[in-house]
């Protein structure tokens, strides 16, 4: 076979992630046009700059073949706990909306990235190698003990730094990537329910709903003995756990989850956040008060305008108009993930995509949710929009694999370009 | 693992639904926020960066008869903060503190009406001066939630002269905030404190303006100008009143400050008052911006009681003022006319019960008819006079003749007059059933002394019905159709005989001759009443009244000076007067010749 540097470009993918891209720097810099300047006046620059290495770095990663990429799996992965663990040794800081928690790798007092982003697409990267290795889908949780270890390792190292949101990420990634590799729904489920227990345990008759349905479910799925045991077991241990465990949250974080049933319990602490971005929201009508000129982010009543909130903005000044634009396009970017997806030439590569997608549809959820109140507020960026140099150049690597996998894939891809 | 081509698009066909299930899901959610509920958030927006600052109306100027200012305003400033806590508050304080001279009082005061209405910019300072201002103008950038505001600024050109009459403004008090809630009062607004500011306080408040600025999330003022259109404040309505200024300037140069006094000149046929002067004054200009604390312990602790109104307020017996209601009473029952003579002389004494009832004059006046009584004030002849009333006739006229009622001047600080309306309830319970007699209390009442406390306002509207043909007109400030009520019932002919028999009073042999004026007609009555009261020489303290009316024909002009606890008698209260009305009459006779000329 003739080796070729030309692969086939998927054309749909890169032109969506460009729209996203120039639709998210566009808000980016629209939320440094405060009345009183900010340092976020000038975010707008640096991410462009972000931007343009991330394209680079997307259009490197596309010209490696998946395989390399599988090789280079296992020493990533270990670079990334090397460095979670640092984090922990005392080389981490906050910033943001988590100036509490230490995400940032810091040497020296210089910030020099957020090992949490490149976690998401080591994990990923990790659970696909370890789950194609399976050759028909794990039937039973004793055979998920290898994706449970890679995906909870960094989620643990990550909580430790006090970074309860970014966790979500690895759980969305954990369970879409077993849904992915076939594994059945019951037993995603029944894997899930000790966690479900933990947030149910705070009103016994929710959680006794609750515990009858996971019995209902052992029951049909039928485990293993000992699995069926120790997950009922399970499920009554964090019954009880739950409310002790809460009483042992810090203050903050339990003012997060208090303010995310109703942001009014505390308007001008914990609330101010949701309070302030739902208004900006719901006062863009459905065009919006105009690009630059949101008043709520315009005198500084949005917190967070440029990072966690840039969807807010969005949402004041482009309206429903521009929301709907920006759905579409993440809408038009995930089923076109799931078809790369689905036509991977492998497993491997199959697991990546799917894993890729899993990580940016959490992110979008939980981010834009939030900016409603229906998600609890948590430090999760959105992509293409969010300023933040590592996640940018993270999504832009992503749709560089997955531009690779797609060129790799079966069958002709509707617009398709040789390139 | 399992990638058969089937099972990988079925579970391709979920992923997509479930992906396009929660997208969608967001998408409806964000309808619902910005389409449905679209108006509540704009709402809510616009409420967090716009903030409404009142501008202050100018007060209605109040003006004399000949629409000279009483009070007007000029430009000042006020200094206000919009603050979000009360602890941010606190600390600009604190910071303007090392900026500009803010006592603890203004310190204590800001935060009181901060916590009265904190969506209202906090007043800091009332009436800053022009150099506060600078240095604030200055520091404008340290200070970006200060609002510094060009506010009209209460003056009155002849402060002193009119303080008892116009009263002044302050700010509104807690008190006042509750009661006038409905009126639409906010904290910090200046109100009518006292006399005339006061009564007319709903028509000269005028209306309060709105501005709109612009601040962001941390209260810093952003714009002023593209936020929204500003209403204007409307100034009140001029009032205009009856008052002579230059009349009113004159007797308070007459009284000056060391004396307190009280005297009021009116036009017995309108009630238009035309002077009320209430001395030590009071500079009504001192309480513009807050009154200092030091003039206002001044006020608060002079014996004199500068606040208290001498003409409106104080009652004090008339003394023999009242001889003129007793000779009423007498010829309205025809027991007497002017040409009769009491059964027994005046020789300085007037025997009833088992002691003497002394006359003013020692040596005695001899056999007096009610004229001569009249101008030589004679007290025997009043006792035997009461007692032919009899009391409960005296107390009847008394009432009749309005001795227990408000003059009604549109003042708000007039006290009832003190005078019996019941006999003999009012005195049993007085003084017990078996302690008093009729005969001895109408001796008392007769000569104006006992149960019986009158303002100066309420003796100058019984003076002016002896002025007129019996017609009484009520006191009024304001210009207005003058209110009227026959009050004496004697024929017009009986009343100039009564002020022919007044005219003696300041003539040849009357209690108050020195008085006199060439070339005026002046008809009064003098009265000196015995406070029980000596000064520290032991000299007997009086209230010394005189109350007077010119020309004595056809009266233009009323005046009641009274001058409390002092060692002179009525006879020189009566030289104040005279020297008010000659004042009046030759003003009147000098523009009436300038206009006709």
């Amino acid at each position: 076979m003739p080796v070729t540097r030309r692969i086939n470009v998927d054309l749909p993918l890169v032109i969506v992630a460009c729209a996203l891209t120039l639709y998210g720097l566009a808000i980016v810099f629209s939320a440094g046009q405060t009345d009183v300047k900010t340092v976020a006046q000038g975010a707008y620059r640096l991410q462009a700059i972000w931007t343009c290495v991330g394209i680079l770095g997307a259009f490197a990663v596309s010209r490696a073949s998946v395989r390399l990429i599988e090789w280079m799996t296992l020493p990533a992965y270990g670079l990334t706990i090397l460095l979670l663990v640092a984090l922990l040794a005392g080389f981490g800081s906050g910033a943001g909306t988590a100036t509490s928690t230490s995400g940032w790798l810091t040497i020296a007092g210089h910030r020099l990235g957020q090992p949490a982003e490149l976690a998401k697409l080591t994990v990923v990267l990790m659970l696909a190698r370890v789950l194609s290795q399976n050759r028909i889908a794990p039937k039973s949780m004793i055979e998920l003990w290898k994706p449970l270890v890679v995906a909870g390792l960094p989620l643990l190292l990550i909580m430790a730094q006090g970074d309860l949101g970014t966790s979500i990420v690895f759980v969305g990634i954990f369970f879409a990537m077993l849904f992915w590799a076939g594994v059945e729904w019951q037993l995603l489920v029944l894997l899930a329910s000790p966690v479900i227990s933990l947030m149910l345990g705070f009103d016994s008759r929710i959680w006794g709903a609750w515990f009858l349905t996971v019995l209902a479910l052992v029951l049909w799925y039928k485990p293993f003995l000992g699995e069926a045991l120790a997950i009922i077991a399970l499920n009554v241990i964090m019954g009880v756990l739950g409310p002790l465990l809460w009483e042992h949250l810090k203050p903050y974080r339990q003012n997060r989850l208090k303010v995310f049933l109703d942001p009014n319990v505390d308007p001008r602490g914990s609330g101010y956040h949701v309070i302030q971005s739902r208004v900006a929201i719901g006062s863009g009508g459905w065009f919006g008060r105009g690009y630059l000129h949101g008043p709520q982010k315009r005198l500084a009543f949005l917190p967070e305008q440029y990072t966690d909130f840039i969807f807010a903005v969005v949402g004041e000044e482009l309206g429903f108009i521009g929301v709907m634009v920006a759905l579409a396009l993440f809408l038009f970017l995930f089923l076109r993930v799931i078809r790369i997806s689905e036509r991977a030439n492998d497993s491997f590569s199959s697991l990546v995509a799917f894993g890729l997608l899993a990580s940016w549809f959490t992110h979008a959820l939980e981010n834009i949710g939030m900016t409603l109140g229906l998600m609890p507020i948590t430090g999760i960026p959105l992509p293409f929009f969010s300023y933040g140099g590592s996640f940018m150049l993270a999504c832009w690597l992503s749709v560089g694999v997955l531009a690779r996998i797609s060129s790799e894939g079966r069958g002709g891809m509707v617009g398709a370009l040789k390139v | 693992m399992s990638f058969h081509p089937n099972d990988v698009i079925r579970r391709g066909r979920a992923a997509s639904v479930i992906v396009s299930g929660v997208l969608i899901f967001l998408l409806s959610a964000f309808f619902r926020a910005q389409v449905i509920r679209n108006q509540e958030s704009l709402l809510q927006s616009e409420e967090n960066r716009l903030r409404q600052i009142p501008t202050a109306a100018p007060r209605g100027r109040i003006l004399d008869r000949n629409n000279k200012p009483i009070a007007e305003n000029v430009v000042g400033y006020s200094v206000a903060l919009l603050a979000q806590r009360e602890d941010t508050l606190r600390s600009t304080l604190d910071r303007l503190k090392t900026a500009i001279n803010l006592t603890p009082r203004q310190y204590q005061d800001a935060i009181r009406r901060f916590h009265r209405d904190p969506t209202r910019p906090t007043v800091i300072i009332q009436d800053a001066s022009l150099d506060v201002v600078s240095v604030l103008e200055e520091h404008h950038m340290d200070f970006p939630s200060l609002i510094i505001q060009s506010a009209p600024k209460r003056i009155y050109p002849n402060g002193t002269a009119v303080g008892a009459l116009v009263g002044y403004i302050g700010e509104i008090s807690e008190g006042q905030l509750t009661n006038l809630a409905s009126a639409g009062y906010k904290p910090g607004q200046l109100i009518g404190q006292r006399g005339l500011e006061k009564q007319y306080e709903q028509e000269l408040r005028g209306r309060e303006g709105v501005q709109f600025v612009e601040v962001d999330a941390k209260n810093r003022i952003v714009s002023t100008g593209r936020a929204r259109d500003a209403i204007t404040p409307e100034e009140g309505p001029p009032l205009y009143t009856n008052i002579d200024l230059d009349l009113q300037e004159y007797i308070h140069s007459l009284f000056g400050d060391s004396l307190a006094a009280g005297a009021i000149a009116m036009n017995p046929k309108t009630g238009e008052v035309l002077a009320l002067y209430s001395s030590p004054s009071i500079d009504p200009n001192r309480f513009v911006g807050g009154v200092p604390a030091s003039y206002y312990d001044s006020i608060r602790t002079d014996p004199r009681q500068p606040e208290y109104n001498k003409v409106t307020q104080a009652t004090q017996p008339p003394g023999s003022t009242f001889k003129l209601a007793t000779s009423v009473m007498g010829l309205e029952d025809s027991l007497i006319t002017f040409d009769s003579h009491m059964p027994q002389a005046c020789n300085g004494f007037y025997y009833f019960g088992n002691r003497p009832w002394r006359c003013w004059r020692k040596e005695g006046h001899g056999s007096l008819s009610l004229a001569g009584a009249i101008a030589q004030s004679c007290d025997v002849y009043f006792y035997q006079l009461g007692l032919k009333l009899s009391l409960s006739r005296l107390v009847a006229g008394g009432v009749g003749l309005g001795f227990d009622r408000k003059s009604g001047i549109d003042l708000p600080e007039e006290n009832k007059p003190r005078f019996p309306t019941s006999v003999p309830d009012y005195f049993n319970q007085k003084y017990g059933p078996r302690n008093w007699t009729p005969e001895a209390v109408s001796l008392n009442m007769a000569i104006g002394q006992g149960e019986n406390a009158q303002t100066v306002v309420n003796m100058a509207r019984f003076y002016s019905a002896l002025a007129t043909d019996g017609t009484e007109p009520t006191p009024m400030i304001k210009k207005g159709t003058p209110k009227l009520s026959k009050r004496i019932t004697l024929a017009p002919e009986q009343i100039a005989q009564l002020r022919k028999a007044m005219m003696g009073v300041v003539s040849e042999g009357g209690t108050a001759a020195g008085a006199a004026i060439k070339g005026v007609k002046v008809a009064g009555k003098t009265g000196t009443a015995q406070t029980m009261r000596n000064d520290k020489n032991g000299k007997p303290l009086y209230w010394a009244w005189f109350a007077g009316m010119a020309p004595a024909d056809d009266p233009q002009i009323v005046v009641v000076v009274m001058v409390p606890n002092v060692t002179f008698e009525g006879a020189t209260s009566a030289g104040f007067a005279t020297k008010i009305i000659a004042h009046y009459l030759h003003t009147q006779i000098a523009n009436t010749i300038e206009n006709t000329g």
